[in-house]
């Protein structure tokens, strides 16, 4: 970290800084304390269950909301007072809609009109597999579409930051997975992209860097691998020793923590290297590990330690 | 094409999509004023001496102001807020503002385009002579037409959905209507109900309207009446608009 706000010029400064920032809404109290800095051309990620504060966050990023207390610094420049950030900030915002006789080719013609340089909306709609779509009114796109199109929205000004909010809530397993990749080719192509979620699996294999936010503060912030580890959750390994394992030759290894037999299955829990040392054990042995699986520790164990909840189970994407 | 022309053109589109609205809001008095041409023979004592169809020339301009004004803009207005389009507009370079500015744009050029229809259709089909006093029905008309738009706007400021600003918007022509002279024309109402009429905003307008139609300035108390409708509507929703 530099003196960057002792000197806001230097090049080391970040791309968004946000420093204690607090939001109410009348005696509620939205945002209590968030603080996170945004590197350039990185995904940073803002993580957190349903009324933790994300959305208040981001939109007092994108200028839709004045805060209460702290700064935010975009580029350098207070979003609250300066509106040429617009040119710059692509917004999606969480169930914004478009009106449904609106056409997709429309859409972004209009879009593209907001701006002094915008992109080809012709080649966004192609990047976005929206080609062909173009005379489709909004009201009958599907949900992936309406995603698709809203990104397109998002990047049409050709901005140096895309701050996208709930991207993938209630789109089908594939949609989310080609959105994903689309996230990623923006990335590419030297766009900073701000991500809201409340899906670990979305942040855990997007974002560069993760805040982990609940009821109103930042509780965890770094790259997901190491909010993983600061859990030390180790491993849980599964198998059903061929032929019949003694336990206690598991139990007694240094990287082994418990030991369960469940009817034929053993359940060992462990440290990251006991997967290794379990598997020593079965080979100096001659012992095959039936249906071996291990379970690795997530963002989600992650979460569940930091806050002391889970965050709330995905519905819609159970429906979807 | 700039942002602004771009939204006008896109708010035409949208309104082009809605055949029921175009139909109430044009294609219907219309088709009254044809039905009042054919229906008139000659001048009536009962309507001060005017012609059915002179008679109604102006309230059809009313009926058509009214549709527009307080139940297709309002609802148009409320339905980009409902679904977030005013909040994604504050997120770009051209903010929500100008989205009204593109709508009250082709609200306005709608009303002035079936005002010329009306005029148009009165004069070559029926015999109904154009205003003698153009400068004082272009004014009659102007503050007709801002009172409407304002009492529309105050309707989008007080309600939360689309669908209750149509309610609304309903709700609120059918009197209106009434004492324009729809049902019953200004000229044939008794004295209580005309000095009703007269303090209401399309009573005074198609007043003023028919004083222009029949060659006098409108009556300076009924423009009065229209300025203070709109003024006070546009303050009410000023204060009361919310964006998101």
């Amino acid at each position: 970290m530099c003196a960057r706000a002792a000197f806001p010029t230097l090049s080391c400064m970040s791309i968004i800084e946000v420093d204690r920032l607090h939001k109410r809404y009348g005696e509620r109290v939205a945002v209590r304390d968030v603080s996170f800095a945004v590197e350039e051309g990185e995904i940073f990620g803002i993580l957190g269950p349903n009324g933790a504060g994300k959305t208040t966050t981001v939109e007092t990023i994108v200028g839709l909301r004045r805060r209460d207390g702290g700064t935010v610094r975009v580029l350098g420049r207070d979003p609250e007072r300066d509106a040429s950030l617009r040119d710059v900030v692509g917004a999606q915002l969480q169930e914004a809609q478009l009106p449904d006789r609106l056409r997709v080719g429309e859409a972004l013609e209009l879009f593209a009109s907001f701006y002094a340089r915008p992109a080809d909306p012709g080649a966004l709609a192609q990047a976005l597999g929206l080609a062909g779509l173009e005379r489709h009114p909004f009201g009958k796109l599907s949900g992936g579409q309406r995603q698709r199109l809203s990104i397109a929205l998002a990047l049409v000004g050709d901005p140096r930051i895309a701050v996208l909010d709930e991207l993938t809530t209630g789109l089908d397993p594939g949609a989310r997975r080609d959105t994903w990749a689309l996230i990623e080719e923006v990335r590419a192509r030297g766009v900073t992209v701000v991500l809201v979620t409340h899906s670990m699996e979305e942040a855990e294999r997007l974002c560069d860097r993760v805040a982990v936010v609940d009821a109103g503060r930042v509780v965890a912030l770094g790259t997901p691998d190491a909010l993983v580890a600061d859990v030390q959750a180790g491993q849980v390994i599964r198998f059903r020793p061929r032929p019949a394992l003694d336990v206690r030759l598991i139990a007694e290894l240094p990287q082994v923590t418990d030991v369960l037999d469940r009817g034929g299955e053993v359940v060992v829990t462990g440290t990251a290297d006991a997967l290794a040392a379990v598997t020593a054990v079965l080979a100096r042995e001659e012992i095959f590990p039936e249906r071996l699986r291990v379970e690795q520790a997530t963002l989600e164990d992650a979460f569940v330690a930091l806050t002391g909840r889970a965050v709330r189970p995905d519905h819609e994407e159970a429906a979807a | 094409m700039s942002a602004t022309a771009r939204l006008a053109l896109t708010e035409w589109r949208l309104l082009r999509r809605e055949p029921i609205v175009l139909f109430f809001g044009l294609a219907f008095p219309m088709l009254l004023l044809v039905v009042m041409g054919i229906a008139s023979d000659g001048a009536d004592r009962d309507l001060g001496g005017l012609r059915l169809v002179e008679a109604y020339v102006p309230i059809l301009i009313a009926f058509n102001l009214a549709m527009f004004g307080i139940s297709v803009l309002p609802s148009a207005l409320v339905g980009h807020r409902e679904r977030g389009v005013l909040r994604r507009l504050a997120t770009t370079p051209v903010g929500p503002r100008r989205l009204l500015t593109a709508q009250l744009s082709v609200t306005s050029a709608i009303a002035v385009a079936a005002v010329i229809a009306v005029l148009v259709v009165a004069r070559a089909a029926f015999g109904v002579g154009p205003p003698a006093d153009a400068a004082g029905f272009v004014l009659a008309f102007a503050l007709t037409a801002a009172a409407m738009l304002a009492i529309g706007l105050v309707i989008a400021s007080l309600v939360p959905t689309s669908r209750t600003a149509s309610a609304v918007g309903t709700l609120t022509w059918f009197p209106l209507m009434f004492f324009a002279g729809l049902w019953i024309p200004r000229e044939a109402m008794s004295d209580a109900l005309l000095a009703v009429s007269d303090v209401t905003p399309l009573g005074a307008g198609v007043g003023a309207l028919q004083d222009a139609m029949g060659g006098a300035f409108p009556d300076p108390l009924r423009l009065a009446v229209l300025a203070a409708y709109a003024a006070v509507a546009a303050v009410a929703a000023t204060r009361l608009f919310r964006w998101e």
